[in-house]
């Protein structure tokens, strides 16, 4: 793989030691934003066996950010990261979070996440001031919202490589046999692809079971020392590599509409960081806000060639029985999507990892997160394992 | 301001020449003087050299179209477009920017990826914005 220099693996001495979302995911009315942030944070710190008094760093997204966050639940931190890149911030508030451990600036860090994504209740409005490149070059062709950029790229992708609409329409049928296997999913009937493409056309050439749910809910984790771990309940999952970078804040000029530059130069850097090839991942986790983002992960991670990523999942290879699961809880398209859905994939990988998984994987060892922010526009990577190299 | 009305770009002092040119039926890039190359949205330095030495060219007006999506849930003030398609045209000097595509039913069919396209412009307001229609067509003035 090309990119960065390896570097030599980082012995993992940097674990996720609390994970846990809130109490229940979907349509929660009566949880404002902050409620959803402290639920999975004092569930989180719960789940490490420590209490919030022994955490000494807090990470988050605005609204409401760390500050807010840290206020609300007593915590007087000595390292704060508000860090907001879209839904993969939390991969990158990880990632800066073993670095400040490293430095000794912080113990115990808390990142969380909460997100009143369906009933927007103390919900922040992402407005773009008026004069910002994308409410002057992009707002004025009438776009609304993910549905309208993030789609844009895919029909040059379906020309330069073939993708078939059933190939496409694919993805969400996987990911249902997943969701199926978990009580907390949103929807776990299973579907065909025939249903996808007779589902209501919201952005063409993708269809409504295409597109993620709009969910509310939220979800946190507790990152500490690998020793300091080691008197803590829960089978540490150290950190082994991490990446992050961006690409575009305006999707129209994004390098090159069939490959996204972040996902690559992201995951190349926590590959290599890790000092491992894509044969030793047993578990993938790729933001799926619609159908075709996990096909660009796939390919640009390097699992699988330019262009072979739609017949890679239309032969089975990542569902229940495949040789690379793939989105295990069901994705953004079947169990849960907030808005910035980012945490739920760093939630899955560490119950895989755990053996805690409602859909279990046997034997998982080393999984991947591939994180997406905006449209095509952030990414985060982190390669995390139950062993420490 | 009409109410719900499509959005109208507020310029910055280093896009305004690009609204300017537009209201004159012209579409005005920027290209590097250090380094050569063209490059769109307006900025206050190229984006591969970081130079500030910059000036304004007049594009030819002729474009590909790279890639699109019709949407089919409006944005406010486009409710009697929809469904309309958000494309990204590639220039003729190599950028690309945002447009819709205009005088022409918004279908599958009627877009064809890499069609030609030549650009016209739309009264937004009190400012003017570049789109692209079929090259040959009508409203390619």
């Amino acid at each position: 793989m090309s990119g960065p220099t390896a570097r030599p693996a980082n012995g993992g001495d940097v674990v996720i030691a609390g994970a846990a979302e809130t109490d229940a995911v979907g349509v929660l009315p009566e949880h404002s934003t902050l409620r959803l942030h402290v639920e999975g944070a004092r569930n989180a710190v719960a789940d490490a066996g420590l209490r919030m008094s022994d955490i000494d760093g807090i990470a988050s997204v605005s609204a409401p950010g760390p500050i807010q966050v840290a206020h609300a639940l007593g915590i007087r931190p000595r390292w704060i990261d508000g860090t907001g890149v879209g839904g993969t911030s939390f991969l990158l508030h990880v990632r800066h979070a073993v670095a400040a451990i490293r430095a000794g600036h912080a113990s115990t860090i808390l990142v969380t996440h909460g997100e009143s994504g369906k009933s927007r209740v103390g919900a922040a409005y992402g407005m773009l001031p008026p004069s910002s490149p994308n409410a002057q070059f992009e707002a004025p062709y009438g776009v609304l919202g993910p549905p309208t950029m993030f789609t844009i790229p895919l029909l040059r992708y379906m020309k330069e490589f073939g993708l078939t609409p059933e190939q496409l329409a694919y993805v969400p049928v996987a990911q249902r046999k997943w969701a199926a296997r978990n009580p907390r999913a949103r929807y776990r009937e299973p579907i065909t692809v025939e249903d996808v493409l007779n589902s209501r056309m919201i952005s063409y050439p993708l269809h409504l079971l295409e597109c993620c749910l709009v969910t509310d809910g939220g979800g946190a984790l507790v990152i500490t020392s690998a020793e300091r771990a080691r008197d803590l309940p829960q089978p540490p999952v150290h950190i082994l590599g991490t990446g992050e970078t961006f690409e575009s804040p305006l999707i129209s000029q994004m390098e090159d509409f069939t490959t996204s530059a972040a996902f690559r130069r992201s995951s190349a850097e926590a590959f290599a960081e890790a000092g491992i090839s894509h044969g030793d991942v047993d578990h993938l986790m790729i933001y799926d806000a619609f159908a075709h983002v996990p096909i660009y992960g796939l390919e640009d991670m390097g699992f699988v060639g330019r262009g072979e990523a739609g017949a890679f999942i239309a032969e089975g290879n990542t569902e229940p029985g495949g040789r690379l699961p793939l989105n295990t809880n069901g994705g953004g398209l079947s169990y849960t999507h907030t808005g910035m859905y980012g945490m739920f994939l760093i939630q899955e990988s560490v119950r895989q990892l755990r053996g805690q998984a409602a859909a279990q994987v046997p034997g998982v060892e080393v999984s991947v997160a591939l994180g997406n922010g905006g449209m095509f526009m952030a990414a985060g990577t982190l390669v995390l394992s139950n062993r420490t190299a | 301001m009409p109410a719900r009305g499509k959005p109208t770009p507020v310029p910055t002092p280093e896009t305004r020449p690009y609204f300017d040119a537009a209201a004159r039926g012209e579409l005005k890039i920027q290209r590097c003087l250090d380094c050569g190359r063209p490059f769109f949205y307006p900025r206050p330095c190229c984006p591969f050299c970081a130079s500030a030495a910059l000036e304004w060219i007049t594009a030819s007006g002729r474009a590909t179209l790279y890639s699109y999506t019709i949407n089919h849930r409006p944005a406010p003030g486009f409710e009697q477009d929809a469904p309309y398609a958000i494309a990204v045209v590639q220039l003729e000097e190599g950028p690309r920017m945002m447009a819709n595509i205009v005088g022409i039913d918004n279908t599958p069919d009627n877009l064809v990826l890499d069609m030609d396209l030549q650009v016209t412009f739309e009264q937004r307001g009190d400012v003017t914005i570049p789109q692209f229609t079929p090259a040959g067509t009508e409203a390619a003035r």
